[in-house]
């Protein structure tokens, strides 16, 4: 990867920094959990990783630690969703 | 189709972001965490698309392992279990980040040697792939380790042991020095395979020292890193979307990290370094200090006529009430309170609990409107006119030497001022000291009456004697 392209990465990566820092602050502490949780989940991004690790023509080493990166991101990704889809449906007002 | 794929990436990534954003209130908070899902339903759905990828087999017994294991564990799991499964799905998530980073490491090496060449890996390219590898390495073991203190298969105690600092600061040095190596050498898999070893090593140490009362903040770290390790590995395979969505996590976790520490008056630094000085010691609070005056204890019967004489009562819950599982019993005293005609309203610390927001989540699992649910700052001034304070199973939250008593350990943390109350209500099951290890004067206060009792016992019985007044 050449210089600038990288610079590009770095660009975006602060940026979203400072989104998520304008975002995040103003959730209120009641729903800290959910956040949490379900921040929680979109961290197992990482599956777009595994998926292309996991899907090499050759099978190799590679492809054994993406179907297991596969298998914790969705643990992840989906567990996290759900988790949070059930904490959010009982935060009720009166 | 790279257009497509990448222009998907983009849509994903506004959907996590708005998600995120309608996180911000109870009333559209189940929709984005939805919108949110969607997002990463395009992104693996593009993903899948991708030109690279060319046998599905082994994708698709992951995504259905995977996701039936998440499906298991979402459902299974109850909600005062919510702190160590957060931690759980945390360390999957950080863990994936390392295996691809690893992947990636070997599907160039695996290149280079079918092409009979050297191994070379660009240096941005072999950074990050450190990067990655220490910081999922870290988030993995180390949440693993918040999981077993939390579900009590590893002590909750504060550890300590000789030399603790020097030896994390020098496994940290030794993974950045293999690291560097690696990225000038990148040939050098055996000195990769060390560094994942050290770092997986290194998120144990991290996390063992600290104690359970620190959770809120480890876990808060933890979820930051685990966001981090995806950017890392985003910055690994160029891939924007990881960049954007670790960017997000992980400053979603920091600030949470931030909130818990002026929570407790505390540095991340002295909260990472393994807490108070006298933290876990368990013992009674009279120990060695001569209080002033005596407890007053008050039983169900008499707690039921100064609660049916009450217009206002405010309930403190902490970590008590969790592990009692008493707050549903704590919503059914809430509902005969209010039938009764009394303002009912619930304060809530912010490090009450194993993790931000946990007695929200069990009230709310209860059915407790979440509008009575106040934090700290919007209900302290409220304490010097109220009737009735009752405090459930928390100690140090309230403890008011945090305010007047400047050689005390937790002295300058904000607290609940329940001792300003008419009455304050403490349910416990003994005098023993909270997490921090201290006394808590408030018990010896004139305003003060202790109920001793489990919380869900003593609560059911308080509720059920004042039904028959």
């Amino acid at each position: 990867m050449d210089g600038p392209s990288f610079l590009m990465l770095v660009y975006i990566f602060v940026l979203a920094v400072f989104v998520g820092f304008e975002l995040i602050t103003k959730v209120p502490p009641t729903l800290h959990t959910p956040l949490m949780s379900g921040s929680n989940a979109i961290s197992g991004i990482t599956i777009v990783g595994a998926l292309l690790s996991a899907g090499l023509e050759q099978f190799t080493i590679s492809t054994i630690l993406g179907l297991v990166a596969v298998i914790f991101a969705m643990i992840n990704v989906v567990g996290g969703y759900l988790v949070t889809d059930r904490m959010l449906k009982m935060f009720k007002k009166k | 189709m790279d257009l497509v794929i990448q222009l998907a990436y983009l849509v994903a990534s506004i959907f996590f972001i708005y998600g995120l954003k309608m996180l911000g209130s109870p009333k559209t908070a189940r929709k984005g965490n939805l919108y949110s899902a969607i997002g990463m339903l395009m992104a693996i759905v593009f993903t899948l698309l991708d030109k690279n990828i060319i046998t599905y087999e082994w994708i698709i017994i992951g995504l259905v392992v995977g996701s039936s294991i998440g499906v298991i564990f979402a459902l299974k799991v109850k909600m005062t279990g919510m702190p160590q499964m957060v931690g759980l799905l945390n360390g999957f998530g950080g863990g994936a980040s390392l295996l691809v980073a690893l992947s990636e490491y070997y599907k160039l090496s695996n290149y280079a040697e079918g092409a009979n060449i050297a191994l070379q890996i660009p240096t941005n390219t072999g950074v990050s792939i450190v990067v990655s590898i220490l910081i999922g390495s870290v988030t993995f073991t180390g949440s693993m380790i918040a999981f077993g203190k939390l579900q009590g298969l590893v002590t909750g105690k504060v550890v300590r042991y000789p030399l603790q600092h020097p030896f994390n600061a020098l496994l940290l040095l030794l993974i950045i020095a293999a690291g560097a190596y690696i990225v000038i050498n990148p040939a050098s898999v055996d000195l990769l395979l060390l560094a994942v070893i050290v770092s997986l090593i290194l998120g144990v140490l991290l996390v063992l020292p600290i104690g359970g009362a620190d959770m809120p903040v480890a876990i808060s770290l933890l979820n930051s890193y685990s966001g981090l390790a995806a950017s890392a590995t985003g910055f690994v395979l160029e891939n924007n979307l990881l960049i954007i969505a670790g960017a997000l996590v992980g400053a979603s976790g920091i600030i949470l990290t931030l909130i818990m520490c002026r929570g407790m008056n505390r540095s991340l630094m002295n909260v990472v370094m393994g807490g108070w000085a006298s933290a876990g010691a368990a013992g009674p609070a009279v120990e060695g200090k001569e209080h002033k005056g005596d407890v007053k204890s008050v039983d169900a019967e008499e707690l039921a006529m100064i609660l049916d004489s009450a217009s206002s009562v405010i309930i403190v819950p902490g970590y008590g009430m969790a592990v009692a599982q008493a707050q549903h019993a704590v919503r059914d005293l809430m509902n005969t309170l209010e039938k009764k005609g009394v303002n009912v309203r619930f304060a809530i610390h912010p490090v009450a609990g194993r993790m931000p927001g946990h007695m929200n989540v069990l009230l709310a699992e209860a059915q407790v409107p979440y509008d009575k649910l106040l934090a700290m700052e919007d209900i302290n001034d409220d304490f010097p006119n109220t009737d009735v304070v009752i405090v459930i199973g928390a100690n140090d939250v309230v403890n008011p030497a945090a305010r007047s008593d400047p050689g005390s350990p937790i002295y300058g943390m904000p607290i609940l001022n329940v001792d300003y109350a008419k009455t304050v209500v403490v349910n416990k099951r003994s005098l023993n000291v909270g997490y921090a290890g201290i006394g808590n004067d408030l018990f010896f206060n004139p305003n003060t009456l202790m109920y001793f009792g489990d919380a869900k016992e003593a609560i059911t019985k308080l509720n059920n004697e004042l039904k028959e007044l």
